[in-house]
């Protein structure tokens, strides 16, 4: 990411531009794609013996719309969020914190997934996205004779 | 006075745990509108409170864990939003109407009659 400032000796531009270099000299070996954080919409993984558990934090979104998809254990999910700005003379924008535009991110899943046992559910503006493991991959009791 | 302690505490713990929501705030003739992004939070899970001029926002996550999941990777690390705003005094903080579709908060504070916009005629003699 650029970092420019749109007002020169801009004490809130400067802090911010601060805190990313300060995190980004703490991860000294990022991930090829970048670190991804602060990007829309964030994500959070969650592992478990069975299944790898996708969150996506994108709300307002038609899911007819959401594009998600598995190639080569890399889990893609792109779309396109617009706001509807009000075209109005009378109007004014005090605030606009809230991500427009198009959006991808993508994230690397483990080799023991099973690609053809992904579910996706959209509900109050969270993603889940289920990835079920290989059966073999799955830890077994071995009885000992 | 410890019970006043521990509420303070925890208080202090709940501002410490919750996102800040983004937010788009637009005011146009007849009042203002707000949207929030609270992906996760139903409805049921989601407190709009107007004490003296302050609106504060508030919801709880509901992501619905599977049992033994460990976390490998987390952006959002905390389970609840929390946000509040200073009214000014010619909005009309009782009727404030709200809608919650898909993650967002639709809010909607309208102006007070007297403060909504007037065309004052000039009468010339």
């Amino acid at each position: 990411m650029v970092y420019r400032a749109v007002f020169p000796r801009d004490v809130f531009n400067e802090l911010n531009r601060l805190q990313r270099e300060f995190w980004q000299s703490l991860d000294t070996n990022p991930n090829i794609r970048g670190s991804g954080r602060g990007g829309f919409p964030p994500i959070n993984v969650g592992s478990s013996e069975r299944a790898v558990d996708i969150y996506v934090f994108a709300p307002g979104l038609d899911p007819a719309t959401i594009d998600v998809q598995i190639e080569k254990g890399v889990l893609t999910i792109s779309g396109e969020r617009n706001i509807v700005v009000p075209n109005n003379e009378q109007a004014t924008t005090h605030i606009a914190e809230r991500f427009t535009g198009r959006f991808r991110r993508v994230v690397s899943l483990p080799d023991d997934i099973d690609p053809s046992a992904v579910s996706a559910k959209y509900r109050d503006g969270l993603l889940h996205i289920g990835v079920a493991r290989r059966e073999a991959a799955q830890p077994r009791r071995i009885a000992v004779q | 006075m410890s019970n006043t302690n521990t509420t303070v505490a925890k208080q202090e713990k709940d501002l410490r745990d919750a996102l800040i929501p983004a937010v788009d705030v637009i005011e146009d003739a007849s009042g203002i509108t707000l949207y929030a992004d609270l992906p996760g939070v139903a409805k049921e899970r989601l407190s709009l409170q107007v004490e003296a001029d302050v609106l504060t926002i508030e919801g709880e996550m509901d992501l619905g864990l599977p049992e033994g999941m460990s976390a490998i990777h987390a952006e959002v690390d905390a389970p609840r939003y929390r946000r509040a705003f200073t009214l000014s005094r010619e909005l009309d903080s009782e009727k404030v109407s709200a809608e919650l579709t898909q993650g967002v908060l639709k809010l909607r504070i309208p102006k007070k009659d007297h403060a909504q916009p007037r065309r004052i005629a000039i009468e010339v003699n």
